[in-house]
């Protein structure tokens, strides 16, 4: 997702900031897991039905190629100590990479209490409690809606 | 890995993409509780292994998911996860694609996106938040994690390089 908001947003422009996290924000909507969902909806809104059908199996085929090799690789060199090194360094930037995406993304959050309290809600409970996530969703989500459907954020 | 298990995880993460609002973000906590967590089929360290993997490849970064599948039980366990949590998704987001196009400001949808943003912004800091632990005991890996986001929120540096630069550390023994 980091590289895709890079690409479309930054470099080649195709859709702004608010389109992308209003997509994101369906993509992570619907069932289903939300680079694949941004996929269909970024390919039905650029070139319709096909650009759709495109745009999942572009998204899809050459990471699974991909992933194998990567799979293969690590359980050959997966012990190597200079690889392990290696690893545990990237692993270490790939968090990074997580949390600046969230700060990024948090920038289109208004100034209010609310959404901020939200976004609170929904760290703590999942992250810091580790509850389940459809226990979170199912209490959060609907208080959520409801608040941003009386324009409350 | 008997039958029963791989059953059993099929339908996990077939109902895991019903819930999921959200891949990375939202799906991330969710699996390392089940995988890590309930079941112990694999180390918290070995987990964030399997997500920086997929995070050097190109392309969607569900694509730890058949990873981690792959390290539970072989190639078999990494197609089944992938078609259970790919299936329901691609068919519904493409109906729903089609009424977002026609329909781009009707009121409902936006208040269902307002109302949603702020819980995925808080599921992002939480997939950070249970892997940093995961993948840093000490002081130095936190410093280059905040070094990451510092980098990346200041330059438009190709992020596969800040990558790159991670592994540098890590093979120096800096981390």
């Amino acid at each position: 997702m980091f590289f895709s908001r890079r690409m479309f947003v930054e470099q080649r422009r195709w859709l702004t900031e608010q389109e992308f996290v209003e997509m994101l924000s369906i993509a992570q909507l619907l069932p289903g897991a939300n680079g694949v969902n941004m996929a269909v909806l970024i390919g039905y809104r650029l070139a319709g039905p096909l650009g759709a059908a495109a745009s999942l199996c572009g998204f899809i085929a050459a990471p699974c190629a991909i992933v194998v090799a990567l799979a293969l690789l690590y359980r050959h060199f997966g012990s190597v100590p200079l690889v392990r090194d290696a690893l545990s360094g990237m692993s270490i930037v790939a968090v990074g990479l997580i949390i600046a995406m969230g700060t990024k993304i948090a920038h289109v959050l208004q100034r209010r209490v609310l959404p901020w309290a939200f976004a609170f809600a929904a760290f703590i409970g999942v992250g810091v409690m580790r509850w389940p996530l459809l226990a979170v969703l199912g209490v959060m989500a609907p208080f959520a809606i409801a608040a941003a459907w009386k324009g409350k954020m | 890995m008997d039958w029963t298990q791989l059953g059993g995880l099929f339908l996990y993460f077939l109902m895991l993409s019903f819930l999921a609002i959200g891949g990375n973000a939202s799906v991330l906590p969710e699996m390392h509780r089940y995988v890590v967590e309930v079941h112990g089929y694999m180390t918290s360290a070995q987990f964030a292994e399997m997500y920086t993997l997929a995070q050097v490849a190109p392309g969607p970064n569900i694509m730890y998911i058949p990873l981690v599948g792959w390290h539970i039980a072989g190639w078999l366990a990494a197609a089944v996860m992938m078609v259970a949590t790919l299936l329901p998704s691609a068919t519904l987001t493409l109906a729903i694609a089609h009424l977002y196009v026609r329909h781009p400001k009707a009121a409902f949808g936006i208040a269902i996106r307002r109302g949603l943003t702020p819980i995925t912004i808080g599921l992002v800091f939480a997939s950070g938040w249970i892997l940093l632990p995961a993948v840093s005991q000490d002081w130095r890996g936190y410093a280059l994690a905040a070094l990451t986001v510092a980098v990346v929120m200041r330059t438009s540096l190709n992020p596969l390089w800040v990558l790159a630069a991670g592994a540098a550390a890590g093979m120096a023994g800096l981390v």
